[in-house]
C-alpha cells in the first residue's frame, strides 16, 4: 500500500510530466514529523484531517456511492413506487432478457468501433502535429497555430453538434461544395456509410489541439545537447527527428496510449446523443444512448441499468488493466 | 538546434508551414460561417446562400436576441450554475486535496480516504441509479440539481493534491513548528503557493459546466429553468414538432419568431463567446496545469 508513495526516481526521468511524488524532498524523514508534534497535537491534526475531508466525502456519497447501491436494481423489478429497496427482486432476468436482445451486440460493436478509431486517430495526430509544430522557428506563428487548433475543445458540443449538423446537411456548405464538382447531395446525418466517419473525425477535429499540448511539453523536456550531438554526427533534420526527438517523446505516448484503453466504451455520449437520429441508429446507437433511451425514456429503468452495470464492469477491467500497463511501461501512478 | 539550411530543409519549412496554415483554417472555417450566418438576412441563410462572409449584413439576429424569448434569462441561470458551483468546487478541492496530499505517516487514514476516492473514477453506478438516487435528494427540477452533483470532481482533487505534494515539505514543517495548525497552513500557505493549480482546475470546471447540457435536460422539466446550452439544444437542434409538445403555446408563438439559421448562429456565438474569452488568457496556467493532470485521462 505504500509503494504509491514512496519516490520512484527512475524511469520517470525521461517525461517531462511525470508524478508529482517523484519530486518531494527526500528531507521528509516521518521521524522529524513525529517527534517535534506532541501527541495531544498530533490527534488534534488528524482530526482536523477528518474534518476537511468530511463535506467532500458527502457529497461523493451522495453522487457516487448511493448511484453504486442504486445498481441492486439491476436485480430487481424497479418500481418508481416502491423505490430502490422494496422493489422485488428477480435475480438475473434482466441480463437474460439483455443477452437476448440482438441490438445490445450492435450498441457494444458501434461503441468500440467509434470510440477505438477515436483513440487511435487521437494518438497518430497530436503526435504529428506536435512534431510539425516543434519544426516551426516563428514563435508567433507556432503560438498562433496552437492556440486556434485547441479551441474547439472549449466549445460546448451542443454548439458543435449544431454547427456539424448546419455543415452536413442536405443543403449545407459541404454539398454545396461537392456539387461544385459535379456531386449529388448526400445525406450524411441519416446515411450508415457516413455516420460514424462524421463521428469520429469530429470529434477528432475538437480533440486534436488540446492532445497536442501534452506532445509539445514532453518535446520541450529533450535535453539540447542530444540534437548538438546528433548533428556533429552528420545527422540532418529528418535524422534528428527519427533518433533524438521520437524516441524522446516515446515513453509519453507509451503511457497515453496505455491510459486510453480505459475509455474504449466511452465514445462521446453527448456528442453521439447530438447528432445522431433513428435512420443511423444501426451504426450510431452507443451504450450510453442506448441506455439512456431504454430507461429515461421507456422508463425499462431495470434493464437500462443491467445494461449500464455491464458497461461499468468492464469499463472498471479495461480501466485498471491501463492503469497497470501505464505502471509498467512508463513507471506512472496516478496517486 | 543546429540545422542546416539545404533546398530540401526549405522545402520541408514550407510544406510545415503550409499543412499547419491548413488545420488552423479548417478550426476556424465552421465558426467563421457561423458568424457570417448570424450576421446575414435571415433568409439568405435559410436559403444556405451564407458562405464565409454575411449576405446583407444585419444585427438583426442579435436585436432579436436582446429583445427576449428567455435567451438571456438561460444565459443568466447557466451564470448562477458556474458561480454556485465554482464556489463549492474550489473550497471541497482544497479541503479534499490538502489532507490527502500527506503522507500516511503524517495521515494515516489517508491509505482508506485516498481508496474512497480513487474508486469513484474507476466505477460508477450508471445513468440510471444516478438519476433516481438525485430524484429521491429532492432536488430535481431546481437549480441545484445541476449545482451539487458536480460539486466534487476527483480528477480536479487528484491534480491539486499532486501539486501540494509537489510544494517543498519544509514549508509545511517550519510553520508547524511555529505553531501554525492544519487549517492555517493549508489556506495560507499552500493555497497562495498553488495559484497555478487551481487556477487551472476552476477552469476546467466553469468550462466543463458552462458547456454541459444534458444534466439540464434530464434533471429541469420546466424549460423556463434551463441552462443555457439545454436552451439552445432544445429549440435549435430539437425544433422538430415532437419537442414542441413539451412546451406552452406561448413558447411555441415565441419560437418561430426566434428560429432560423442566422437567428441559431447567433446564439451558437453568444453561447461560446464566454469560454472563448476566458481560455487564452489562462492558457500560461492551464499549460502548466495541464502537465500535472492531463495523464489522469
Amino acid at each position: 500500500m505504500d509503494s504509491f508513495l514512496s519516490p520512484r526516481g527512475t524511469g520517470g526521468d525521461s517525461l517531462q510530466i511525470r508524478p508529482i511524488a517523484e519530486r518531494t524532498s527526500p528531507l521528509t524523514a516521518k521521524k522529524v514529523a513525529q517527534a517535534s508534534v506532541p501527541p495531544k497535537r498530533r490527534t488534534r491534526i488528524q482530526w482536523s484531517y477528518h474534518l476537511m475531508l468530511f463535506p467532500g466525502l458527502l457529497f461523493l456519497i451522495a453522487f457516487s456511492y448511493l448511484p453504486m447501491a442504486g445498481i441492486t436494481i439491476a436485480f430487481k423489478e424497479y418500481i418508481p413506487a416502491l423505490g430502490f429497496f422494496k422493489s422485488p427482486w428477480v435475480g438475473l432476468a434482466n441480463f437474460k432478457v439483455m443477452l437476448v436482445l440482438p441490438e445490445i451486440a450492435q450498441v457494444f460493436i458501434n461503441t468500440v468501433s467509434i470510440s477505438s478509431s477515436e483513440i487511435v486517430l487521437l494518438i497518430l495526430l497530436p503526435v504529428i502535429i506536435a512534431l510539425m509544430l516543434n519544426e516551426v522557428r516563428k514563435q508567433w506563428y507556432k503560438r498562433t497555430v496552437q492556440t486556434i487548433i485547441y479551441m474547439p475543445h472549449f466549445i460546448s458540443w451542443v454548439i458543435l453538434a449544431g454547427m456539424i449538423l448546419n455543415l452536413f446537411a442536405l443543403h449545407g456548405m459541404v454539398n454545396n461544395f461537392l456539387a461544385a464538382f459535379g456531386v449529388k447531395p448526400i445525406n450524411f446525418m441519416a446515411s450508415n456509410v457516413w455516420f460514424r466517419p462524421i463521428v469520429v473525425s469530429s470529434f477528432v477535429w475538437t480533440q486534436m489541439g488540446f492532445d497536442t499540448i501534452v506532445y509539445l511539453a514532453a518535446l520541450t523536456a529533450i535535453n539540447p545537447s542530444l540534437y548538438e550531438a546528433a548533428a556533429l554526427d552528420g545527422a540532418n533534420r529528418w535524422k534528428q527527428m527519427i533518433h533524438v526527438t521520437i524516441p524522446g517523446i516515446m515513453p509519453t505516448v507509451v503511457l497515453l496510449s496505455a491510459l486510453s484503453l480505459g475509455n474504449l466504451l466511452n465514445a462521446n455520449f453527448e456528442q453521439v446523443f447530438l447528432m445522431y437520429n433513428p435512420l443511423v441508429y444501426p451504426t450510431g446507437d452507443i451504450i450510453q444512448t442506448w441506455v439512456y433511451r431504454t430507461g429515461l425514456v421507456n422508463a425499462n429503468f431495470s434493464l437500462a441499468t443491467a445494461v449500464g452495470l455491464l458497461q461499468s464492469v468492464i469499463g472498471f477491467i479495461l480501466i485498471v488493466i491501463s492503469y497497470r500497463l501505464a505502471y509498467k511501461f512508463a513507471n506512472y501512478r496516478i496517486f | 538546434m543546429v540545422r542546416s539550411k539545404s533546398w530540401g530543409s526549405r522545402i520541408a519549412d514550407a510544406a510545415i508551414v503550409g499543412v499547419l496554415l491548413f488545420l488552423a483554417l479548417l478550426t476556424l472555417a465552421p465558426l467563421v460561417h457561423t458568424i457570417a450566418e448570424s450576421l446575414s438576412n435571415g433568409a439568405k441563410a435559410a436559403a444556405n446562400e451564407v458562405g464565409f462572409w454575411p449576405k446583407e449584413f444585419t444585427w438583426a439576429s442579435y436585436t432579436t436576441l436582446l429583445q427576449g424569448g428567455g435567451f438571456f434569462h438561460a444565459f443568466w441561470i447557466s451564470v448562477k450554475i458556474v458561480i454556485l458551483n465554482g464556489v463549492l468546487n474550489f473550497f471541497l478541492t482544497i479541503l479534499m486535496a490538502y489532507p490527502l496530499s500527506k503522507t500516511p505517516q503524517e495521515f494515516p487514514a489517508r491509505r482508506i480516504y485516498i481508496w474512497v476516492v480513487v474508486f469513484t473514477m474507476l466505477f460508477n453506478g450508471g445513468l440510471i441509479p444516478w438519476y433516481i438516487t438525485i430524484a429521491h435528494l429532492g432536488i430535481i427540477n431546481t437549480i441545484w440539481a445541476l449545482v451539487l452533483p458536480g460539486a466534487v470532481q476527483v480528477f480536479n482533487v487528484l491534480i491539486l493534491m499532486n501539486y501540494f505534494r509537489s510544494l517543498p515539505k519544509e514549508l509545511d514543517e517550519a510553520a508547524r513548528l511555529d505553531g501554525a495548525g492544519p487549517w492555517y497552513i493549508c489556506w495560507k500557505i499552500f493555497v497562495p503557493l498553488s495559484l497555478p493549480a487551481l487556477a487551472t482546475v476552476m477552469l476546467f470546471d466553469v468550462v466543463s459546466q458552462w458547456n454541459s447540457f444534458f444534466n439540464g435536460f434530464i434533471l429541469i422539466n420546466n424549460p423556463h429553468n434551463y441552462p443555457l446550452m439545454t436552451f439552445i439544444q432544445q429549440l435549435v437542434t430539437e425544433s422538430q414538432a415532437a419537442n414542441l409538445s413539451l412546451l406552452t403555446p406561448a413558447q411555441i408563438a415565441e419560437l418561430s419568431k426566434t428560429t432560423g439559421p442566422s437567428l441559431n448562429a447567433a446564439k451558437f456565438i453568444i453561447g461560446m463567446i464566454p469560454m472563448l474569452a476566458i481560455y487564452p488568457f489562462i492558457q500560461r496556467y492551464f499549460i502548466r496545469g495541464i502537465r500535472l493532470g492531463s495523464l489522469n485521462e
